[in-house]
């Protein structure tokens, strides 16, 4: 063991920490608003509405995370319409293509999520609610939004955790996060040992934080539940 | 389009094909692997030694909570290491260095691994007790009380769970084309690379997964449905 090495390398990884937690704040932020999107048209009665959802989700869990990554990075770059538009200021960066992955990834993910929450939704709710005369609006934002947050949060904390490994991906396209600093003094020192338990426990206590942070808000909103 | 994906010499599609032969065959021997050491340490975590608890908890723990492409680089970079280490104990001095599929298998196999465990254990855990209890009474000796009464439950009951761990474990597979096993994500790089039409094949590369995550899972359901004849579903 190189103790000092670890000890060295520590405070070169640690200056990755604020890229990897914006990359996952910004995208798991967005990906939240489309999951809602996304699970409210899954849930709908019209084949137009569901549909889309349906295969949009199928094709994002059925394809490894990298793979999307390039195809959003190489893939759409190639074009001419897209290198000569405006859209080329904002796909040739990979910072912006990292974040729409990840943000696309979580949304089908977490949609899921939402729409088991949302069918947990007993019908008796929405029924007493339609008999009080509220609107489909006000029942969504009223009764059934709070259950369905109440119910999802605990997968949803899970697919947070998800998002903070997943975001170690944008490595591969060049983004210095924790895991890109980790491997190039990996491949510069060949001490793989030591930077994976320094660059591991630095993951480790961001997931244990992120844990914490779930359960407490958990804690929460189950107060006054039996 | 057609000559990029022709077969032969010309186009990428037999090497497009045989990548994804690579990708099944890496994926299958890594869920086997994992399913090897999920068995091993959900007893672990099922025992009452602190010590085993202990090594199985920190385990599951720690790759749970660690990114996947983290894994793969310390295997990548510190498995020839750790065998020529092992190796030279052993009284052989000299330079040995781990096959990019043999990497493979055991990075995503150990991943793999600690998902199986809490599978397992959770199907260890849903087996009645009064099975055990049964066996014990009809003086089963603790092999065949294993084979005859446990597995075949447990096997059943982590069925749905094992083929979640599948897809992930596929999924994961595509990360160790950074060292060099040629399977589907590799393959399409190096014909977007050497092409310039990287949509084309991202594109083949994403059609090739969803084909076998599709057909694979139908394939569970087709076990689920096997294994579970017999068996009335009490709940809903």
């Amino acid at each position: 063991m190189r103790f000092e090495l670890m000890y060295e390398s520590f405070f070169k990884i640690i200056k990755g920490i604020p890229l990897t937690l914006e990359v996952v704040f910004l995208s798991t932020i967005l990906g939240l608003f489309f999951a809602i999107i996304v699970a409210l048209m899954r849930v709908s009665k019209n084949k137009f509405i569901s549909n889309p959802a349906y295969y949009f989700i199928y094709g994002i869990r059925g394809t490894p995370l990298l793979l999307q990554l390039y195809f959003i990075y190489y893939g759409i770059g190639q074009f001419s319409v897209v290198r000569e538009s405006f859209l080329w200021v904002l796909f040739k960066e990979p910072y912006f293509c990292g974040i729409l992955t990840l943000t696309l990834s979580t949304a089908a993910y977490s949609a899921e999520i939402i729409r088991g929450g949302m069918q947990s939704v007993g019908p008796g709710y929405i029924e007493a609610g339609s008999s009080l005369g509220m609107s489909k609006m006000l029942r969504l934002r009223k009764i059934i939004l709070p259950i369905t947050i109440r119910q999802a949060l605990p997968a949803y904390g899970n697919e947070i955790i998800l998002m903070v490994k997943a975001s170690s991906l944008i490595s591969i396209v060049t983004l210095m996060e924790i895991t890109g600093i980790a491997r190039t003094i990996i491949s510069k020192t060949y001490a793989p040992v030591e930077i994976f338990i320094v660059a591991g426990s630095i993951y480790l206590l961001i997931n244990f934080i992120v844990t914490r942070l779930i359960k407490f808000a958990e804690n929460r909103l189950n107060q006054g539940q039996a | 389009m057609m000559e990029l994906l022709a077969f032969g010499d010309t186009g990428w599609g037999d090497e497009l094909l045989i990548s994804a032969v690579m990708t099944i065959l890496v994926s299958t021997s890594s869920l086997f692997l994992g399913l090897i050491i999920g068995t091993i340490f959900a007893s672990f975590k099922l025992s009452s030694s602190y010590i085993l608890k202990f090594i199985a908890e920190t385990y599951t723990t720690v790759i749970r909570g660690v990114p996947e492409l983290l894994v793969i680089y310390l295997l990548f970079f510190g498995g020839s290491s750790a065998l020529m280490y092992v190796a030279s104990i052993f009284g052989h001095n000299g330079y040995l260095e781990l096959s990019p599929f043999t990497i493979g298998t055991i990075a995503v196999g150990a991943i793999s691994g600690a998902y199986s465990t809490e599978v397992i254990r959770g199907a260890i855990l849903a087996v009645p007790k009064g099975q055990f209890e049964a066996a014990n009474t009809l003086g089963m000796s603790k092999y065949s009380m294993f084979f005859k009464i446990i597995f075949p439950q447990v096997a059943r009951i982590a069925l749905p769970g094992i083929g979640n761990v599948w897809q992930v474990t596929l999924k994961d597979t595509a990360l160790i084309s950074v060292t060099g096993l040629v399977e589907i994500m590799r393959q399409s790089r190096v014909a977007a690379g050497s092409t310039h039409e990287p949509f084309i094949f991202y594109a083949v590369a994403i059609v090739l997964y969803l084909i076998i995550t599709s057909f694979s899972s139908k394939l569970f359901n087709r076990a689920e449905s096997r294994f579970s004849k017999g068996f009335v579903r009490e709940d809903i």
